[in-house]
């Protein structure tokens, strides 16, 4: 085997994407050097590094290189693809405190080659379920290994599976949920595009034990490339006698098609996804009946999402017992995180349960962005909340982030710094979810509506005292009263800030004050006359009209007229725009 | 409301309603016809851009379901649309990152430049705006996509210039056009 791949990723901060233009040049030089059948160049998603400019991976043999310049490209051709020579100022030390099972393969092998996902042990956890397991075997792995879903409620998947495996039908299916909501995750994404057979094949091991012969898989339209990687690897799939008939001589036989989402952020909910599979508005059912009893088409179905799934392989491969040693008591194995916000690193990162929020925002993420202080840290979402600075030695796992008031939720994490305002911070959530309701029950449409404008009266200076426990009522309402998960949940950023950040909420309606600069309404710009140089720069870029003045006597804002825009603020180069 | 029906089909129209049929015939009947809609709904999405009234009725008379039910789904999920797509379509990140990197400024700024509202194109048919979900590019945050294009680390002063590439872009592709080259053709996406 002496075929090399090279992987290709810009990780660079504030700069355009180069990946296409030296994908290019990559190419153009391996034709050079007559290596374009030997190796291969693949762009990928995700590799494991950030903010090192340029970054190459070369395999066999997993070296990385990072801030690679044009100039080091021909070296990396001769020196290491040629001569496997590893150009020690070029390569990057792997990040420790991480632990890839997820990721395992993203990033590592080309997605669309189905030899490379073979070399890694691919479908071979397939082949030891259906040829030398029992159903239940499987199922007694997941129990041992503790998986729990990682959709965002974090059930345990053997109890589902089990659940649907125990329903007598003579038609069952397998869903893998690939819609992810959370406006701030990706990492489903990342899977499917970067390891596509892994779900698969974890499906595949789901479907074997639920008795299943049908699978879906319900992806987001908006992600085209994890669309296609999805439908080339069943393509793969079936012409290697993988799907379809009699799997492997066993009597084990599934099919797979693809369905696509429309946009729609409840359709993630499983009982709204199940409806749209059906040609249907994607509103939510009542629940019971569950549908791993009655679910599509009244069929017993489990649906799990795209990192549930693909941890299951792994699992099976290395036994439940393994995976069960991986984290804290309660929460089993890693979980994939989007990191963002003021740090320096963003990206997916892979912890194992139970590491704190330090060393993720510190050791992974590489610390605060600016010089400014870390505030808190959102986790789950639109369902979730913050975590203050108080809390950063708490690890993570799924009760811990409950107990503080937050949820794990599909994995977003957003570091916020003293710049950032929590009003401002829920009121984005809570809009989201306002925004994606679907309308079908009355404590989700009119509470959400209700609670939204109570906090852009507070954000806008217009907030009266009564107003938090009015918020705290409806919130009450919603979350007893609503159907489905958006609504019971929609209101948890809003009690997570109220609970931690009173004191925000409080200088925002008496004090009429945004703390962090945020909230546009209750800021006041001025100019400093003595900083002001007189440059007019402020006077051209106000188009309301608010500021007047000349060369000779200087500039006046007009706060009558000042619709506060900020625009002054940014163009002034003398910083003699105060705002606040 | 579907507004009413004003001019005949045309023949591009009758051609892709013709690869619309031939679509419903080959597709696999989803359980029933009812679960072949979204398919159905997202192959005409991708060949007209959006969905016209004609490829409404069409597959509402194929596949025996009714029109409102098709109307009701297609305003249900944002990703459909009813209206063809502007030349340059723009989205804007709605993602947390990019919302704590101040994305908010730049829906502002461009809805002033273009003085269009969410979902609406331009009087010209130039520009369009939307809002995405997570771009996946969060670390670059706030993000702005047009068409293919994707611009990191936005400031809302950056958003005139960014206007006028794709006007001059566009003006550059219709004189090549009459010039007879021809190689610049925008089929939408
Ligand atoms: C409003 C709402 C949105 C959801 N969005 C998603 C989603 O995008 N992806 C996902 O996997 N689960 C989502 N879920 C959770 C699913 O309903 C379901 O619990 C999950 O897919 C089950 O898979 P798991 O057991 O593997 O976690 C959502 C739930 C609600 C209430
Ligand atoms: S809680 Fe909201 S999203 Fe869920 S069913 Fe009710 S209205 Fe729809
Ligand atoms: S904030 Fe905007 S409206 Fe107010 S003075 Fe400055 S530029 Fe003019
Ligand atoms: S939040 Fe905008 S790219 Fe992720």
């Amino acid at each position: 085997m002496d075929k090399k791949i090279v992987l290709l990723k810009d990780t660079s901060i504030g700069a355009a994407d180069k990946t296409k233009e030296y994908y290019s040049l990559i190419l153009n030089l391996l034709r050079d050097q007559n290596l374009q059948d030997s190796v291969q160049v693949v762009r990928v998603a995700d590799i494991g590094f950030y903010d090192q400019g340029l970054v190459l991976k070369i395999l066999p043999g997993q070296v990385t290189y990072g801030r690679v310049q044009e100039s080091d490209l021909l070296p990396v051709i001769t020196e290491t693809i040629q001569g496997n020579k590893v150009l020690d100022r070029l390569a990057l030390e792997p990040n420790e405190k991480q632990l890839r099972i997820v990721l395992r393969n993203c990033g590592q092998i080309d997605p669309e080659n189905f030899d490379d996902y073979i070399a890694a042990d691919g479908y071979a956890a397939l082949k030891k379920v259906i040829t030398e397991y029992k159903p239940e075997q499987v199922i007694e792995q997941l129990k041992a290994s503790g998986l729990r879903g990682r959709g965002g409620a974090g059930y345990p998947t053997w109890m589902k599976w089990n659940f649907a495996r125990q329903v007598k039908a003579e038609q069952k299916y397998i869903v893998c949920n690939g819609d992810e909501g959370d406006p701030g995750a990706y990492m489903d994404r990342s899977v499917l595009e970067g390891d596509p057979h892994s779900v698969i094949e974890g499906m595949m091991i789901g479907a074997y034990a639920i008795g299943a012969s049908q699978g879906y898989f319900y992806i987001r339209a908006e992600y085209p490339l994890a669309v296609e990687r999805i439908q080339k690897a069943i393509a793969q799939a079936y012409e290697y006698g993988l799907l379809g008939k009699n799997i492997l001589g066993t009597d084990f036989s599934f099919d797979v098609e693809i369905r696509l989402g429309a946009g729609a952020f409840v359709c993630g909910e499983e009982t709204a996804l199940l409806a749209s599979i059906e040609g249907k508005r994607g509103t939510p059912q009542p629940r019971p009946p569950y549908p791993s009893i009655k679910g599509l088409w009244g069929k017993p179905t489990v649906i799990n999402n795209v990192e549930t799934l693909a941890n299951i392989p792994v699992i099976l491969l290395k036994g439940g017992a393994w995976f069960g040693k991986i984290g804290t008591e309660k929460s089993k194995g890693t979980k994939v995180f989007a990191l963002t916000g003021k740090i320096k690193n963003s990206g997916l990162i892979e912890v194992p349960m139970g590491t704190t929020i330090r060393d993720i925002v510190y050791h992974i993420g590489g610390g605060m962005l600016a010089s400014k202080g870390i505030k808190a840290v959102q986790t789950g979402g639109p369902s979730g909340g913050v975590i203050p600075k108080e809390f950063l030695d708490e690890p993570v796992d799924y009760e811990n982030l409950q107990k503080l008031g937050s949820i794990m939720g599909s994995g977003g994490m957003i570091v916020m710094d003293e710049d950032d305002c929590l009003v401002d911070i829920a009121k984005f959530y809570l809009k989201f979810c306002v925004e994606e309701s679907c309308g079908k029950c009355a404590p989700c449409r009119i509470g959400g509506f209700q609670m939204l404008s109570l906090l852009e009266n507070i954000t806008s200076g217009k907030g009266t005292a009564s107003d938090l426990a009015k918020m705290r009522r409806i919130a009450l309402a919603m979350q007893k009263a609503s159907l489905c998960g958006l609504g019971q949940t929609a209101s948890n950023p809003v009690l997570s800030t109220l609970k931690y950040f009173a004191a925000e909420y409080k200088s925002h309606i008496e004090d009429k004050k945004c703390v962090a600069g945020k909230c546009r309404y209750l800021l006041n710009y001025q100019i400093i006359p003595e900083k002001c140089k007189k440059c007019g720069l402020c006077l051209t870029n106000c188009v309301f009209g608010a500021i007047t003045g000349n060369r000779e006597q200087g500039y006046i804002l007009d706060p009558a007229k000042c619709t506060k825009c900020g625009r002054c603020y940014e163009v002034c180069k003398f910083k003699a725009i105060n705002k606040g | 409301m579907i507004p009413a029906k004003t001019k005949p089909i045309s023949k591009e129209t009758q051609s892709k309603l013709k690869k619309v049929g031939e679509y419903l015939e080959t597709s696999p009947r989803l359980k029933d016809q009812q679960g072949q809609l979204m398919g159905a709904l997202h192959y005409v999405q991708t060949l007209f851009g959006y969905l016209p009234q004609e490829a409404m009725e069409y597959i509402s008379e194929k596949l025996s379901i009714p029109t409102a039910h098709i109307y009701g789904m297609a305003t249900f999920y944002n990703y459909f649309s009813l209206q063809p797509k502007a030349k340059y379509q723009i989205y804007l990140c709605k993602g947390t990152a990019c919302y704590v990197a101040g994305g908010a400024r730049i829906q502002e700024r461009l809805k002033e430049e273009l003085k269009i509202g969410l979902g609406e194109t331009t009087p010209d048919g130039m520009f369009g705006w939307n809002i995405t979900r997570c771009l996946g590019c969060c670390g670059l945050s706030p993000v702005m996509q047009v068409n293919e294009d994707i611009y990191v680390r936005m400031v809302p002063e950056k958003i005139p210039a960014i206007l006028e590439k794709y006007r001059r872009q566009d003006k550059k592709a219709a004189k090549v056009k009459e010039a007879g080259i021809g190689a610049f053709d925008h089929p939408g996406k």
